[in-house]
């Protein structure tokens, strides 16, 4: 650092021009120029569109008319609606079955893969891999698995003369059937992060482990555990964050059946502000989605914050 | 002495449960794959009368040139390539300079305009989308390419990964080449923007996978099916399961569209891998 600073002093003169390094960083507007077009899309299409939203949700609005103020109507409405409700509950009922499976199953593959050989590399290639495929490939995927007749499922049943559970049909398993094929769909990343947090714990802590005739179980449950501890945290709100906005699998396994069984509160929101073209509770269910999914990522902050002061 | 050795006895075990275990999931990763890729290579009649059949011969390609000569899919491959190569080329743009303005330059109100782009990565696309779609209708963006891109434009997270790239790179660069009278965009060009390439690829192909798999906007903005993309256009034909031309051609479909995707995450696995990762934990 002291080099540096005795550099610059005697290059600046030498060039002739002064340069002082205080100014270089003082404010300046023409600087803005850099983050303008950015700012540009973002106030117009993500700010706006936020207050927007809440202004359209105190008022019965339709597709080209902005409709009249009603307060909180639609927030009274949506309280009072069976489906509305039932929605909500459909949401926390599938993240509570796919999130502890995600974190679970990926802490476990990624204790399995964590080593240099080449399985091992081919396994954490295949686990990631459906992750890059879209919603519909993953939902036309597994219903074949569940159809019955030519589905998987069905054939492996058949070969032992039972019948294959209906997934998709039976009002009790149609969300377990959603819930399989988001895993299957979801379990690369929190793998990966598992992954990633295994490989930053010192090695030479194992090795002292190894000294002293520590047994695995007991390394991984006193070094290893505790040593990831907040990255399962993490992991857990990333999904519960992600899970919550459940959208693409149920409309299109299920259409949110039987009986909106299945109907997330995306789904919901997708029903009433772009089928019944009711813009006005549409907005209003999306500001209740928004409050929940705010208060995870808020949750999810202050984990990562903490990550920062203690490092 | 027998200690050690039982427990030598009793991890061989354990390892070998593992390993079973690790087999298992494997298969359940992989066999609904096989199992629609055997489906795509079968005639319609065959599979209604026996499932069992996709496990021996005839096989047929004839579902793949249904595919490639009857359906849309090419013209929504099309579209899917405009929207997502589109909105990446747009976010790499963006993204960088107002990193590099974020990361090296000082203006009025920078820090506070920096806290409110990172709130934006906490606002969920549920949370704007029916004012959004209330707003392009009255600008009649819908069923347009650039309806299709500017949504994805607004998104916060390419500038907060490139702002945090362009400060991990030494002040003292732009300090040299100041000394020789290099313009600010001249730095940001010549001297840091190279530097930014691993950030860059990384940036882009999460951007363009994310947009690829995108499912809610298209469905909600694409309502012409010549607009379709490749996502929404795929979904509107299983629509009819049963009714359209047979579970082996949307077998077909399914495998036309997820292979290039694959093929393609084999060869970037490693910048794929950590975007994803790296947009996660932000």
């Amino acid at each position: 650092m002291a080099d540096q600073m005795t550099i610059r002093e005697t290059a600046a003169p030498a060039v002739g021009v002064r340069v002082p390094s205080a100014n270089i960083y003082a404010p300046q507007w023409r600087n803005f120029v850099f983050v303008a077009p950015f700012l540009f899309f973002f106030t117009t299409l993500l700010i706006l569109p936020l207050f927007w939203g809440m202004w359209l949700s105190v008022h019965k609005a339709d597709t080209f008319s902005t409709g009249r103020f009603v307060g909180l109507d639609n927030y009274v409405r949506l309280v009072h609606d069976k489906v509305f409700l039932q929605s909500v509950w459909n949401t926390f009922y599938f993240v509570l079955l796919t999130v502890p499976a995600l974190a679970l199953i990926g802490l476990f593959l990624a204790l399995c893969l964590n080593r240099r050989t080449r399985t091992a590399a081919v396994l954490r290639t295949l686990f990631f891999s459906s992750s890059v495929l879209s919603v519909t490939i993953v939902t036309l995927i597994w219903r074949i698995v569940y159809i019955p007749n030519v589905g998987l499922l069905s054939t492996i049943y058949g070969w032992f003369g039972a019948t294959a559970p209906a997934f998709i049909s039976d009002p009790s398993l149609a969300m377990i059937g959603i819930a399989i094929a988001t895993i299957w769909w979801c379990i690369g990343l929190p793998m990966m992060l598992f992954l990633s947090a295994l490989q930053q714990i010192p090695q030479d802590i194992y090795e002292a482990a190894a000294l002293d005739n520590a047994n695995r179980w007991q390394t991984l449950r006193s070094i290893t555990l505790p040593s990831i501890k907040r990255t399962f945290i993490l992991v857990i709100i990333i999904q519960i964050v992600l899970q919550f906005q459940l959208f693409g699998q149920a409309w299109l396994m299920t259409r949110g059946g039987p009986n909106n069984l299945t109907k997330p509160i995306v789904l919901y929101i997708y029903d009433t502000a772009f089928r019944r073209w009711d813009l006005g509770m549409g907005a209003a269910a999306s500001e209740m989605l928004f409050v929940l999914i705010l208060i995870a990522a808020m949750a999810q902050y202050l984990v990562t914050r903490n990550k920062g002061d203690q490092a | 002495m027998s200690a050690p050795s039982n427990s030598i006895k009793g991890r061989a075990f354990g390892d070998r449960m593992l390993l079973a275990l690790v087999i298992l999931l494997s298969i359940i990763m992989i066999a609904p794959v096989l199992w629609v890729i055997g489906l795509s290579l079968k005639e319609n009649a065959e599979l209604m009368a026996n499932p069992n059949s996709v496990f021996h011969a005839p096989y047929t390609l004839k579902n793949y040139i249904n595919t490639i000569g009857t359906s849309s899919v090419f013209r929504w491959v099309l579209n899917s390539i405009i929207v997502s190569g589109g909105l990446t080329l747009g976010t790499l743009i963006l993204s960088s300079l107002a990193g590099y303005g974020f990361a090296r330059l000082n203006f009025p109100g920078r820090n506070i305009l920096f806290v409110i782009v990172l709130f934006g990565l906490a606002v969920p696309e549920q949370a704007v989308l029916v004012a959004r779609h209330q707003i392009f209708s009255m600008l009649k963006f819908h069923n347009t390419y650039h309806g299709l891109i500017l949504p994805g434009l607004s998104a916060s997270f390419g500038v907060f990964l490139m702002t945090q790239y362009f400060r991990a790179i030494p002040k003292e660069l732009d300090e040299a080449a100041m000394l020789d009278n290099a313009s600010r965009f001249k730095i940001f060009w010549k001297v840091l923007l190279p530097l930014t390439v691993p950030a860059q690829a990384t940036l882009g192909i999460f951007t363009f996978l994310g947009a690829w798999n995108d499912y809610f906007w298209p469905l909600i903005s694409a309502t012409k099916k010549d607009m379709f993309t490749l996502t929404v256009g795929m979904a509107s034909t299983q629509t009819n399961f049963a009714q359209s031309e047979g579970i082996g051609f949307l077998m077909a479909q399914a495998v036309f569209a997820g292979a290039p995707i694959l093929i393609i995450y084999l060869f970037f696995q490693k910048y794929i891998v950590t975007a994803v990762s790296g947009a996660a934990v932000r």
